[in-house]
């Protein structure tokens, strides 16, 4: 019967906008912060407070701080109108301290090594965070720039003079503990997430007892282990340096953490992958380094930096040995008679170094994460 | 979904050599439970097999076996000359000569449709880059999609995506392919290019291993068609004899139900 009436034809309707629900910043505020009388009260009270804080903090930061003091006779600096003036800030403290804060004991004119070391790593911070320069090269890059620093930091040749690992201190601290530590651990969290997978039982077991013995003691434990009960053990003679150690301990540390969310990584790729690179003929680590490892570490990209950042705060850790990083050579600063009390400063200034590194990579993980993920755009 | 009435696909099966896939009593338990039983089938090169079955008969674990993405344990399986066993050499040589089709498709997300095609050519093959991108341009063209060899698999249907798959898989060169439920992830519009892909790629001779609820593709293309349940294989036969005149209860009953499906 079909064939006698002809089928009705069917147009499909033109697509039209979305309705306009909140126009412009007065609906999103109407929407967000005072669509009810509870809400329109919690506003202006959250609102109130907000502004009078902030007020403060500017009346103190900056309206009423003092940012210098004289030199006495005694070469001491006088901070005595510092500690009359009770409602401002004494950014003295820091104008005044802030080569010691930044390079700890480091000879005082060969302060532009650390300093150039700091700058070297900042740069090379940059130049990996760059997918161009993701090849090789970024390797002998790194090597070289490690060589420099290294030199920089402890001279004995070409003209520099020497300078003893005890005197260095600051910034440079913090970076080569956070630097040398996540370059080593991340590889190494690799390979232990990897065996923690392994079909062969040795390889599996001792990967999940160096996840579950490092995960169970506090860094700082570990640290002292590093610096205290470690040297015991060690042949007479045979001395190994207050810093590697503190910086291996840093790095076994970070390693039990980074494995553990790789591994989450790992758990969240599709049988169906594995399975797909095996029918190909893929070896273990063609599978691994082509299809597993650039699939995974893009999934975990938010809690790997989640856990990088955390570790380059954690660091500061090691002034419980007696290594001067940023965060010691600032508590030391505040031990001089003559700056005693001035911690709020201090630690303003401190924390601004850290934030602005850990806010770095914050902002470059979420670009990587969107750049990375392109392929799951439509 | 295919129509019978087609022209069917001229066998290239030759009985005469080495089959390209033999199984000798084949067994494999998970755990406690026996999932393959005493599964014997020899397939020829160049012959196409199509395995059908109710869910759960053992036919995608067999298929899998092929290739070692299950492992058996008892009896023989014996690829293209190589005996399947713990040498991981022969597992190799293995896989490079046999491709698989997935019911997911499994294309790999974060590569782009024709770095997906290169990938095992270049890594395994040891092809060079340009060699492996033209094969792989020429087999795009063949299952018709070369215009999305930029795309992300993320991107395609799934009619492509497993179109894609299939030309992933033939970059390998294999001798034999196998084929785990192909369109049954797929949307019934969908379903028709990859089995026209599938027959084109039967007419070039190719040893072919499908396990597919099909049975329009199994009437035009397979030399015999496998029935299996409970892990064990009920009746082989030509298509003609299978679908005509069944003779178990088991496969009259199968295919009264499926068919009442169509």
């Amino acid at each position: 019967m079909s064939d006698i009436t002809a089928p009705v034809r069917f147009t499909p309707a033109a697509p039209r906008t979305p309705p306009l629900l909140a126009a412009g910043p007065i609906g999103w505020l109407r929407a967000n912060l005072f669509s009810s009388w509870l809400s329109t009260a919690v506003t202006l009270l959250l609102g109130y407070l907000l502004v009078r804080w902030a007020i403060g903090f500017v009346d103190w930061a900056f309206v009423k701080a003092i940012w210098s003091v004289e030199t006495g006779a005694d070469g001491r600096p006088q901070t005595q109108p510092c500690r009359l003036n009770r409602e401002g800030a004494c950014w003295a403290v820091v104008t005044e301290n802030h080569r010691f804060i930044l390079f700890g004991l480091y000879p005082y004119e060969e302060q532009w090594r650390p300093l150039l070391a700091c700058v070297l790593f900042v740069g090379l911070y940059v130049v990996s965070a760059m997918r161009r320069f993701w090849r090789k090269e970024l390797a002998i890059i790194w090597l070289i720039t490690l060589t420099v620093i290294g030199i920089l930091m402890w001279g004995g040749v070409f003209g520099l003079t020497y300078v003893d690992q005890e005197r260095w201190g600051g910034l440079p601290i913090t970076l080569i503990l956070s630097t040398f530590g996540l370059a080593f651990a991340f590889p190494l969290a690799i390979l232990v997430a990897l065996g923690r997978r392994s079909s062969l039982p040795a390889i599996r077991i001792i990967c999940v007892l160096y996840v579950e013995l490092i995960r169970g003691v506090p860094l700082i434990s570990l640290l002292f282990m590093a610096s205290v009960v470690f040297p015991l053990f060690l042949p007479e003679g045979l001395n190994i340096d207050k810093l590697l150690r503190a910086q291996v301990a840093v790095i076994l540390f970070a390693a039990a953490y980074l494995a553990e969310v790789v591994r989450g990584g790992l758990q969240a790729l599709p049988r169906g992958q594995y399975e797909a690179a095996d029918a190909l003929g893929l070896s273990y680590w063609q599978k691994t380094g082509l299809i597993v490892l650039p699939q995974a570490l893009r999934i975990v990209i938010p809690p790997l930096v989640n856990t990088f950042i955390g570790f380059f705060k954690d660091t500061s850790l090691v002034l419980i040995i007696g290594i001067y990083d940023l965060t010691n050579a600032a508590k030391t600063a505040i031990v001089e008679p003559a700056w005693v009390g001035f911690g709020p400063e201090v630690y303003l200034f401190v924390g601004t170094i850290y934030l602005v590194f850990c806010f770095a990579m914050s902002k470059y993980s979420h670009g990587l994460e969107a750049e990375l993920n392109r392929h799951r755009r439509r | 979904m295919t129509d019978s009435a087609e022209l069917p696909v001229a066998s290239a099966a030759r009985a005469d050599g080495p089959p390209a896939i033999l199984l000798e009593k084949v067994n494999k338990w998970y755990g406690q439970l026996h999932v393959l039983k005493d599964v014997s089938l020899s397939v020829a090169m160049g012959e196409r097999v199509v395995v059908c079955g109710p869910s759960g008969s053992g036919k995608s674990t067999m298929i899998r076996c092929i290739n070692r993405l299950e492992q058996h344990q008892e009896g023989r399986i014996v690829v293209d000359g190589i005996e399947l066993s713990d040498d991981l050499r022969a597992l190799d040589a293995i896989r490079r000569e046999v491709g698989m089709v997935f019911q997911s498709f499994n294309l790999f997300p974060h590569l782009t449709v024709l770095d997906n095609c290169t990938l095992a050519p270049i890594w395994v093959r040891k092809m060079p880059k340009k060699e492996a991108e033209d094969l792989a341009m020429e087999y795009l063209r063949r299952v018709k999609i070369p215009e999305q060899a930029r795309k992300y698999p993320g991107q395609l249907s799934g009619g492509q995506q497993q179109r894609v798959a299939i030309a992933r898989a033939l970059c390998m060169k294999p001798k034999i392919m196998l084929f785990d439920e192909p369109t049954s992830a797929l949307d019934p519009e969908m379903i028709k290019e990859v089995l026209d892909v599938m027959v084109e790629l039967a007419a070039t001779g190719m040893t072919m291993m499908v396990v597919t609820h099909e049975m329009g593709f199994a009437r035009q293309v397979a030399d015999r068609v496998v029935f299996m349940d409970q892990g064990e294989i009920v009746e082989v036969g030509t298509p003609g004899e299978i679908f005509g005149s069944p003779r178990t209860d088991r496969l009259r009953l199968f295919l009264s139900q499926i068919l009442r499906g169509h």
